[in-house]
């Protein structure tokens, strides 16, 4: 019993990291049809943007790091999107490959700049310790992941630029017509969700080394969690991540960490065969 | 002059009709290059770079499967290398057993393993491990294609779970270091039925039958593509829902493809092992599947001689540029898939065929 409580802020941590990297995924997917594989080397780039900044803001760095990351992870985005994406919009599984290939590149650069062995982040001393069986390290992960949401359902549901954004996903031709600028919506949304990812990686640099392959280790599961929760779903992703964490470490903790994998996977097949859409689906008429 | 046309004369006629020589062009294509394989490599080709091209001709049986699943049934699958795996570690196990001849196979042992486990056992006969090969990779395909495809999960999202399936294989075969060698996988094999694996002779002689393999199956999977299932399954690419209103389940369509392509893989990894002499986690991941998935676009994915000649393309390219620098071969493979990707989405079979295109409507306007 004591093991299972132990092992809860270890799996609540987990799906808040994951959380952080689906929201940028889902939003990405579910409003443009992009299928982000370079998501994952822009979490490397916040992780890395945290072991940069120790240099000039010390043990505080992944304080400072957490605003820098998102705007470095968000540019990143954005030039992608700029440069790339933007045409191939409607052609998801050539952006798939399209952005992996970003990818490679992103993660050989990332070991020509910073080297191929893993470097650390030193956490802030107020992040050390605990109460009980609570680490500080890892709640903090929880509270920005909840911080996040909150800022991220506020900007949706409250701001003028947050309803384009859920009106462009809902259907873009209307949207269009309606007088909104659906690329420049696009443009936010792609920042705006890179930038997530570059918080991620600060999130990250708490509970473990930072490498070039970082990102490969949660991308998969990041999009597993977009295909569980549901397209451009809130509610779906903050279940769906959550779900996936606890799943994923109660698995590791029961079996061996081989095997959780191939359980979350069947489990993920066998939730699809209930609900083959995600937890939360988008009503609409159209046709596929 | 043109301006003052009327723009029906601007509009190609259909070339002129010279059936032989397209009905036999095909053929003759294929039987020129048949040759070229199988008579002249291996004359030529020095036994070293005969098994690279053998090793080559494996990857570019697991890319037809890719072209048949996803140039031409819309499924793109990025986890061929479990399939491949599957066949290669069902070979691995029978090769390694017939080693140890009775004894434990010497990983086991460096392991602390100390009686054979129960999955080895079959393995040890011939017939069942080449069967496995096969067959396994098909009903798992099956299974994930019934499963999935009757949900009408498609597109990105089966993309997602084939990927999800790779990574997962990959950690659990690592994971079972005693049951499957771990990181290092299997491999140090001698003898393949009675013949010296290191013997030249056996070298050339597995290369034929490798290329002799995909010859056949290029062939099946034409007449395959060509026959009414192809025509059903390129109905299901272009618009699945259409053809389900016309009566057709297109989930059986897409799993009857999807075993195929997998039980090209499998059998292409049972291909791989003698040949190559390792079966290892790191050449059935995310990673090594992704790649093959790139070979036959660069190749050309709505071609089957495409995905064939783009795997053997990549292969060949990347061998010999991490011989030059090891580091610049990311780079490349990276920018060569993004410049494939936004200049060329139909590979180079694309290429070729709209310059034929152009070239035509020339002729046809001189």
């Amino acid at each position: 019993m004591e093991a299972v409580v132990n092992q809860l802020p270890i799996g609540l941590s987990i799906g808040a990291v994951l959380l952080l990297i689906a929201l940028g995924l889902t939003f990405t997917f579910g409003q443009m049809g992009v299928i982000n594989m370079a998501h994952g080397e822009f979490i490397m780039a916040g992780a890395y943007t945290a072991y940069l900044l120790q240099d000039w803001a010390g043990r505080q760095a992944v304080l400072v790091a957490l605003p820098v990351a998102f705007a470095v992870a968000g540019v990143m985005g954005l030039i992608l999107e700029r440069t790339a994406i933007r045409h191939f919009y409607g052609r998801p599984l050539d952006t798939l490959l399209l952005t992996w290939g970003v990818s490679l590149v992103l993660q050989q650069l990332a070991r020509d700049l910073f080297g191929a062995p893993n470097v650390q982040v030193q956490a802030p001393a107020w992040l050390q310790g605990g109460i009980g069986i609570l680490p500080y390290n890892r709640m903090f992960i929880l509270a920005l992941a909840i911080g996040s949401v909150v800022a991220i359902w506020a900007y949706m549901t409250r701001s003028s630029h947050g309803r384009r954004m859920q009106a462009v996903m809902q259907n873009r031709q209307l949207a269009a017509v309606s007088g909104i600028n659906t690329g420049r919506v696009d443009q936010r949304t792609f920042f705006i969700g890179s930038g997530l990812a570059g918080i991620a990686g600060v999130a990250l640099t708490l509970i473990g080394p930072v490498g070039p392959a970082l990102g490969t280790y949660y991308i998969v599961d990041a999009f597993l969690v977009v295909v569980a929760g549901g397209l451009g779903q809130l509610r779906g992703a903050v279940l769906a991540a959550l779900a996936l964490g606890l799943l994923n470490s109660y698995a590791e903790f029961w079996t061996n960490a081989s095997l959780a994998k191939v359980i979350v996977f069947v489990a993920i097949i066998a939730f699809l065969q209930v609900r083959p859409q995600g937890l939360f689906v988008l009503r609409s008429r159209a046709l596929t | 002059m043109t301006a003052t046309l009327p723009d029906v004369a601007r509009v190609a006629p259909p070339p002129p009709p010279r059936p032989w020589f397209d009905r036999l062009r095909g053929p003759a294509v294929f039987t020129a290059i048949a040759v070229l394989a199988l008579v002249v490599a291996p004359l030529l080709l020095e036994p070293f770079r005969l098994g690279l091209l053998a090793k080559y001709l494996c990857y570019a049986i697991v890319a037809l499967g890719i072209g048949l699943a996803w140039g031409q049934g819309g499924m793109l699958t990025l986890g061929q290398g479990v399939f491949f795996g599957l066949g290669g570690y069902a070979m691995g196990m029978y090769l390694k057993l017939h080693d140890a001849a009775g004894d434990l196979p010497d990983f086991m042992v460096w392991s602390g393993v100390e009686s054979l486990p129960a999955l080895w056992v079959p393995f040890a006969n011939p017939v069942f491990a080449v069967a496995f090969a096969i067959v396994g990779p098909v009903v798992l395909a099956v299974l994930l294609g019934a499963l999935v495809f009757r949900q009408r999960v498609r597109g990105a999202y089966f993309a997602i779970l084939t990927q999800a399936l790779a990574a997962a294989v990959v950690i659990l075969l690592i994971g079972q270091q005693g049951l499957t060698g771990g990181t290092n996988g299997l491999t140090n094999f001698f003898e393949l039925f009675g013949q010296d694996l290191a013997v030249e002779n056996t070298q050339r002689g597995l290369y034929i039958v490798v290329a002799l393999v995909l010859g056949l199956l290029y062939l099946v999977a034409w007449q395959l593509v060509r026959s009414r299932f192809g025509r059903l399954l390129i109905a299901v690419r272009d618009g699945e829902d259409r053809v389900r209103f016309l009566g057709y389940n297109p989930a059986t369509v897409k799993t009857i493809t999807f075993a195929v392509s997998a039980g090209m893989a499998g059998l292409a990894g049972a291909l791989f092992v003698p040949v190559v002499g390792i079966i290892s986690p790191a050449l059935l991941g995310v990673v090594p599947s992704l790649e093959l998935v790139v070979a036959v676009a660069i190749g050309g994915r709505f071609s089957l001689a495409g995905a064939v000649l783009g795997a053997v393309v990549m292969g060949y390219a990347k061998t010999s540029f991490s011989e030059e620098f090891a580091d610049g071969w990311l780079y490349l493979q990276g920018a060569l898939f993004i410049l494939v990707m936004t200049l060329a989405p139909k590979g180079i079979f694309g290429i070729a065929s709209s310059v034929r295109g152009l070239v035509r409507s020339r002729r046809v306007r001189a």
